[in-house]
C-alpha cells in the first residue's frame, strides 16, 4: 500500500492546512479530512494492533463501520480512546495515537501473540484459565480473576483517561413531527418532501457534511442536486443536525440522538458542552440510514492495504487520497464496477475479479475502454504481505469450486462481499429483519411501527432508485399523522442490479490451511465459528459470546453476516433459520458523560436546603446529608470535634434547653369535612376523638401490616389537620394519601396538600425550653403548662407578630414544643430563640444530638422501621387499636407477623461498659457467631446519661429472651466482635416525667 | 419511553410519573376478612398483555389516572382519571 494525495479533487480544502500529532509525529492534512484519510495521505499504513494476536492493522473502510483504525484521541484528562479514525475530523493540534501495542502500531512486542494463535482459538480463555479440559491447569475462578488483570493488559483496548472528565455535556428534548435519520439521497429527497408539505421536519446525519453517498459522487449534477435540496429544507424551516447519530429508537417515536458539539475543534468555546444527549419524540420515523458494504472472509484478509470497495473509492472522490497505485478488487456484486472506475479514472492499475461467471453487460465495454483488467469467476484466496499486502493469490471458480489460480502483484486490495442495510435503529423496536435471497441481506420486514425505512437501508441500490424511495417513504410518512391508514406503503422496488449477486461469504480451497478474519477487531476467524459449532455452540447468540464475534466496538457491524453464514453452512441450513443476533442500541459508541450529562457532582441530585440554611451556618452549624436535605450535624465550639460536641449538646438539651431545625419533616394539610374519618382509618391508633387544640403521635402500617411510617398530626378545628412525617418518607406519605382518596375512598371529602415548604420549624427541648417561649411569644400565659399541656396545640403570636403553630410534644424526651412558622419569618424565629435560650445556657445542636437523645429514650426512626418490622416488633404494640379497622389492621393479624420470637426492639449496651460497637453489626449468641445471628444494630451513640455507648437494634424475641445472657455483637470486617447486654429499649426516663412534666 | 395521555396535562414522557400498580384491584372494605385482603394485596395476575394500572402524574398535576397498557408491545388503549367523580365529570365535558 503506497497511499498519496492526489493533485486535485475531492472535497477537501486545499488552502487550509491542518497540523496534528499521531504517535508523537507530527503530520499535516486538510480541512475535511479524516483522521485516517489525512495519514493514508501521508503514506502511513498500520492504525493498530489486533485484540488477541497484536497482527497489524490498517484502515479497512471509510465510516462507522469500521474495525481496523481504532485509535486514541486526546491526552491527559481528555483521552478518549475506541475512536474510529475513519470518522474523526482533524483539526488544529489534534493528538492521536495508536493502541494495543507497545511501544508503538508500527513495532509492536506483542506480536508474538501472532505466532502462538492456535493456542487463542474461540473460548481460549475459558478452556485456559477456567479449567475447561484439555488445559486443566490454573483451574477456578480465583486464579481465573488473576490471569484476567494481564489478560487485560496483554489484550487489547485502549485505555481511558484516569483523570476527571473536564468537559460539560448536556441533555435536551425536542418535538417534531418526522424524524429523519440519514442525509443521503433518500433521507434528503424524503426530508424536502415533509418539509416543503409543512410538516415540522428533524433531520440527523452522523457525518459532518450532509449528503451521504451524493458525497462519494463526483458528477456536477449529484453536487447540485445535493445543494438544491439542502437548500429546499432550509427554505422550509426544517431543523438541521449534522455530527449527530440517531443512536437508539425506542417507544412511542422516541429517538436517543448524540450530538457532537465540540469533538473536531481545535479550541472549543469554554461554554459550549462536549456533547448533547438529546430526547427526541417524533410522530413518524424515516429511516434512510444506507448500507455497509461487507467483507469476505479469505486468507490474511486483515493485512493493511485491504478495505471495502466503496470506501476506498470515498477516499478518491471525496478526500482525494488514492489509497494504492496497483489496485485489485474482488467483489461479487454490480457496486465494485463503480469504484474500479473511480480508480482508473485517477490512473490507478486496476484489476477487477468478479466472481461470478456472468457479468454484467453494459459495464463490460466500459471496462474495457478504460483499461481495467476483468477477471470473471475469480477471487481473492489469500493476501501475502510482511506487515503491509503486496500480493495476492487468487482463487478460481471451475465450475466445482474454488481451487487455487494465479498471483498476481498488488498494494492494494478492495473487497466487496455484498451489502449489509442499516436495519439496526428498526430492530431496536423489536423488528426482526428478515433475509432477501435476492440481495443475500437482512432487510426491513412489514411492521406496525411509525417508521419507513428508504433508500439502501431498504436495499434499494440506485440513486435516484433511493431518491425515489425517500420520497414514498415521505408520503407515507405524511398519510399516517394525517391518520390515513389506506393508502401509502412504500412500493419503491428493492435491488436494481443488472447481474444477481453471488454468494460469496468465505473463500478456501482443499488443502490450504487460512487465516481468515472475520471479525478483525476481536480476532475472531472462520476457524473460530466452525470450532464454536464443533463444540456444540449452534444457536448465533451463544456464537457470538463464545467467539466474542461482534462483541468489539464496532458491534460486528461488517463481520457479523459472514459469522451467521458460515454457521449456517456448519449447520447445514440457510441464512434466515439461523437467524440474526438483535441489533440493540447504540448503534455507536456514546460517552458515559453524555449520558451523565449535568447530572454529576453537586448537580447528582437535587439539593434541599431549610430556610433557616443560612442562619444555621452561621451560628457553626457543620452540615450533613439526611436524604436530599442539608441538615446541621452539630454546632462546635472553639476547639470541639464532632464527638465532644453532640455529648455537650445532648447533655445541655437534658440540663437546660436546645433548639433543632426539624423543617426538613414532612408536613401535609389535610382538610375537608370527612378529613377526621379520613386519619382515623389511616393511623393505627385512635384518632376520631382528638380534641381540637391536641396532637398525637400516630403510626400508619402499609395494606401488608407492617409499619410504613410515623409522625404526629394537630388539629385545629373541626375539618383541619396538620399532619407531620419523617423526613425520610415524607414524598412517600403524600403520595400514599393522594393515592387513598383518588382511588381507593373517592366518596371522602378530604384535600390533602403538602406544605413542607411553607412551614418552617424548630424544636425547643429541654427543662428551660417552657421558659424560652415565654420569652418570645406576645402573651406568655398562652405557653402556660394548663394552656399548653403535653400534647397540646396553640396557633399564637410571636413578640415581632409572626403567627406560630406550637405543639407541645418530644421526640427528645424532655419537656419539648416544635415550632413552626411560615418560612419567610424563619430566620427572625431563631433570633428570638437563641436569643433567649442563650439567656439559660442553652444550645443549638444537630442530629448527631438529635440521634444520641432519641436513642436514650428508645425513640424509633427510619433506620428502625425499615420496612419489615411490624408495630410490636418496633414496641409499639399499644398503639394499634383493636377497637377499629385501619390500613393494615387486618393483614397485621397474619400468623408470622405474630410468632413470638420474631426481632423485637431492644437497649443494648457492652459488657464492658468502655468498649463502644457500631450500627450495623450482627446480634449472635455467644457461643454461635454464624450466618445472620440473631438480630442486628441499627443506631448507636454515647449516652452521657448513662455514662457509657448505648444502641438501640433487634433481636429474635426481644428482651425477655436474652435479658442477663451474653450476647456478641458481631462485627467481623470492622472492628472485630464484642460482648453486649440486651436491655429495655427505653434506657433513660422509662416512665416519661420528664416530658410530661 | 412510553408517552401518556394525562387526562388534565395531555401527553408527557412516562418518567413525569410513577407506576403504582394493578389498577383493577377492588380493595375491601377495612373491616372486611383477612381473606379478602390477602386476595387483594398478594394474589396477584401477572399479565401478558393489556392490563390496567394505576400511575400518579407525581412530577405534573399529582392526579392518579387508570391506564390499559398492553405489556408486550406497552400500546397505550386507553387513560382515564382514576378518581370516580372526576372521571365522570371528564367524561360529560367530552
Ligand atoms: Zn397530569
Amino acid at each position: 500500500m503506497s497511499a498519496s494525495r492526489l493533485e486535485q479533487g475531492g472535497r477537501i480544502d486545499r488552502s487550509s492546512q491542518v497540523s496534528f500529532k499521531w504517535d508523537n509525529q507530527n503530520f499535516t492534512g486538510f480541512v475535511g479530512d479524516t483522521l485516517a484519510s489525512a495519514l493514508m495521505a501521508s503514506g502511513e499504513t498500520i492504525f493498530g494492533r489486533s485484540f488477541k494476536y497484536h497482527r497489524p492493522r490498517g484502515v479497512m473502510s471509510a465510516g462507522v463501520e469500521e474495525s481496523g483504525a481504532i485509535v486514541t484521541v486526546g491526552r491527559g484528562d481528555r483521552r478518549d480512546p475506541n475512536v474510529k479514525a475513519t470518522t474523526q475530523e482533524i483539526y488544529e493540534g489534534l493528538e492521536a495515537s495508536g493502541q494495543n501495542a507497545w511501544p508503538n502500531v508500527r513495532r509492536d512486542i506483542g506480536a508474538v501473540n501472532n505466532l502462538m494463535s492456535r493456542f487463542f482459538s474461540a473460548g481460549f480463555y475459558y478452556k485456559t484459565f477456567m479449567g475447561i479440559p484439555p488445559m486443566e491447569w490454573g483451574k477456578g475462578t480465583g486464579i481465573w480473576m488473576q490471569y484476567e488483570k494481564l489478560i487485560r493488559k496483554a489484550a487489547g483496548m485502549g485505555v481511558a483517561s484516569r483523570e476527571p472528565d473536564p468537559d460539560t455535556y448536556e441533555h435536551g428534548h425536542r418535538f417534531c413531527d418526522v424524524l429523519v435519520v440519514g442525509s443521503g439521497p433518500a433521507g434528503l429527497a424524503a426530508a424536502v418532501q415533509l418539509a416543503q408539505a409543512g410538516l415540522d421536519v428533524m433531520l440527523v446525519e452522523q457525518d459532518y457534511e450532509l449528503g451521504g453517498d451524493y458525497l462519494n459522487q463526483t458528477s456536477p449534477d449529484a453536487e447540485e442536486k445535493r445543494k438544491a435540496s439542502i437548500k429546499a429544507l432550509q427554505d422550509a424551516g426544517a431543523t438541521i443536525l449534522t455530527r449527530t447519530t440517531a443512536f437508539g429508537l425506542y417507544d412511542y417515536g422516541v429517538a436517543g440522538l448524540l450530538e457532537r458539539v465540540t469533538d473536531h475543534l481545535a479550541e472549543p468555546s469554554p461554554h459550549t458542552p462536549r456533547q448533547r444527549f438529546l430526547t427526541v419524540r417524533a410522530k413518524h420515523t424515516i429511516l434512510a440510514t444506507g448500507a455497509l458494504e461487507r467483507t469476505v472472509a479469505f486468507g490474511n484478509n486483515d493485512l493493511p492495504g485491504i478495505m471495502t470497495a466503496a470506501a476506498a473509492a470515498t477516499y478518491v472522490s471525496r478526500y482525494g487520497v488514492l489509497p494504492g497505485k496497483k489496485v485489485v478488487i474482488a467483489t461479487n456484486n454490480d457496486s465494485a464496477y463503480a469504484s474500479a472506475m473511480t480508480f482508473a479514472r485517477v490512473g490507478a492499475d486496476v484489476t477487477l475479479l468478479d466472481a461470478r461467471g456472468s457479468l454484467p453487460d453494459s459495464v463490460g465495454g466500459l471496462l474495457d475502454s478504460k483499461g481495467i483488467a476483468l477477471k470473471a469467476s475469480n477471487t481473492a484466496l489469500c493476501a501475502n504481505g510482511k506487515r503491509v499486502i503486496s500480493s495476492l493469490d487468487l482463487a478460481v471458480d471451475s465450475g466445482a469450486g474454488w481451487s487455487a489460480g494465479e498471483t498476481v502483484d498488488c498494494d492494494l486490495l478492495l473487497m466487496s462481499g455484498g451489502w449489509s442495510p442499516v436495519v439496526n435503529l428498526l430492530s431496536h423496536r423489536s423488528v426482526r429483519p428478515v433475509w432477501d435471497k435476492d440481495n443475500l441481506c437482512f432487510v426491513s420486514p412489514k411492521h406496525d411501527e411509525p417508521i419507513q425505512i428508504a433508500g439502501s437501508a431498504n436495499a434499494v441500490w440506485g440513486t435516484s432508485d433511493c431518491e425515489q424511495s425517500g420520497k414514498s417513504a415521505a408520503d407515507a410518512a405524511i398519510a399516517a399523522i394525517n391518520g390515513d391508514k389506506t393508502s401509502v406503503s412504500v412500493s419503491t422496488a428493492v435491488g436494481g442490479w443488472e447481474t444477481p449477486i453471488k454468494p460469496l461469504y468465505e473463500v478456501k480451497v482443499e488443502g490450504r490451511k487460512l487465516k481468515s478474519f472475520i471479525d478483525p477487531q476481536h480476532d475472531v476467524t472462520a476457524d473460530d465459528v466452525r470450532l464454536a459449532h464443533q463444540e456444540g455452540f449452534v444457536s448465533v447468540e451463544h456464537l457470538k459470546r463464545y467467539t466474542t464475534l461482534g462483541m468489539a466496538t464496532d458491534q460486528g457491524k461488517m463481520g457479523n453476516i459472514i459469522g451467521l453464514a458460515l454457521m449456517a453452512e456448519a449447520l447445514g441450513r440457510e441464512i434466515p433459520e439461523v437467524g440474526t443476533t438483535t441489533f440493540r442500541p447504540p448503534y455507536t459508541p456514546i460517552s458515559l458523560g453524555a449520558l451523565t450529562g449535568r447530572g454529576k457532582g453537586a448537580h447528582f441530585k437535587p439539593l434541599r436546603r431549610t430556610p433557616m440554611h443560612e442562619w444555621n451556618l452561621a451560628n457553626g452549624a457543620t452540615m450533613t446529608e439526611a436524604g436530599l436535605w442539608q441538615r446541621p450535624w452539630y454546632f462546635a465550639r472553639e476547639g470541639e470535634g464532632i464527638t465532644e460536641a453532640y455529648i455537650r449538646e445532648t447533655i445541655t438539651t437534658r440540663e437546660t434547653v436546645g433548639l433543632v431545625d426539624v423543617t426538613s419533616l414532612g408536613k401535609i394539610a389535610i382538610q375537608g369535612p370527612d378529613a377526621t374519618e379520613f386519619i382515623n382509618s389511616i393511623y393505627s391508633n385512635a384518632f376520631a376523638k382528638l380534641p381540637i387544640g391536641k396532637a398525637r403521635y400516630g403510626i400508619m402500617l402499609r395494606d401488608d401490616g407492617i409499619v410504613m411510617d410515623d409522625g404526629t398530626t394537630w388539629r385545629f378545628s373541626e375539618t383541619d389537620y396538620f399532619m407531620t412525617t419523617t423526613t425520610a418518607h415524607a414524598a412517600k406519605v403524600m403520595v400514599w394519601l393522594e393515592e387513598l382518596l383518588q382511588i381507593r375512598w373517592s366518596h371522602l371529602k378530604v384535600h390533602v396538600t403538602s406544605v413542607s415548604e411553607q412551614w418552617a420549624g424548630s424544636a425547643v427541648a429541654g427543662p428551660k425550653s417552657r421558659s424560652v417561649l415565654e420569652a418570645c411569644v406576645q402573651d406568655e400565659n398562652a405557653v402556660s403548662n394548663d394552656a399548653l399541656p403535653f400534647m397540646g396545640v396553640i396557633e399564637t403570636q410571636l413578640k415581632n407578630g409572626v403567627t406560630c403553630r406550637i405543639a407541645r410534644i418530644s421526640f427528645s424526651g424532655e419537656m419539648a414544643y416544635e415550632m413552626y412558622v411560615e418560612s419567610d419569618y424563619s430566620e427572625s424565629m431563631m433570633d428570638m430563640l437563641w436569643e433567649s435560650a442563650k439567656s439559660f445556657d442553652g444550645c443549638l445542636y444537630g442530629t448527631e444530638t438529635l440521634g444520641a437523645l432519641r436513642i436514650e429514650k428508645g425513640h424509633v426512626t427510619g433506620v428502625e422501621l425499615d420496612g419489615r418490622v411490624t408495630i410490636e416488633d418496633a414496641g409499639l404494640g399499644a398503639m394499634a387499636s383493636d377497637k377499629k379497622s385501619y390500613i393494615g389492621s387486618a393483614l397485621r393479624k397474619r400468623p408470622d407477623l405474630n410468632r413470638p420470637n420474631r426481632p423485637q426492639l431492644v437497649g443494648i449496651i457492652p459488657k464492658e461498659r468502655s468498649e463502644t460497637f457500631k450500627a450495623g453489626s450482627v446480634l449472635c449468641a455467644e457461643h454461635k457467631i454464624e450466618g445472620h445471628g440473631e438480630g442486628w444494630i441499627t443506631a448507636v451513640t454515647h449516652s452521657p446519661s448513662m455514662g457509657h455507648w448505648i444502641g438501640l437494634g433487634y433481636i429474635n424475641g426481644g428482651y425477655s429472651e436474652w435479658s442477663g445472657k451474653t450476647v456478641v455483637a458481631a462485627d467481623p470486617v470492622r472492628r472485630g466482635n464484642i460482648n453486649v447486654e440486651i436491655i429495655s429499649p427505653h434506657m433513660v426516663d422509662p416512665s416519661g416525667e420528664r416530658m410530661r412534666g | 419511553m412510553i408517552r401518556i395521555n394525562c387526562p388534565f396535562c395531555g401527553e408527557r414522557d412516562h418518567s413525569e410519573f410513577s407506576y403504582g400498580g394493578d389498577g383493577s384491584i377492588v380493595y375491601p372494605a377495612l373491616d372486611a376478612p383477612v381473606e379478602q385482603w390477602v386476595e387483594a394485596v398478594f394474589q396477584r395476575e401477572n399479565i401478558r398483555g393489556v392490563q390496567t394500572e394505576s400511575w400518579q402524574h407525581v412530577s405534573g398535576c399529582r392526579q392518579w389516572i387508570l391506564v390499559e397498557r398492553d405489556t408486550m408491545t406497552h400500546e397505550i388503549h386507553s387513560v382515564r382519571a382514576a378518581h370516580e367523580g372526576v372521571a365522570k365529570v371528564l367524561e360529560a365535558g367530552k
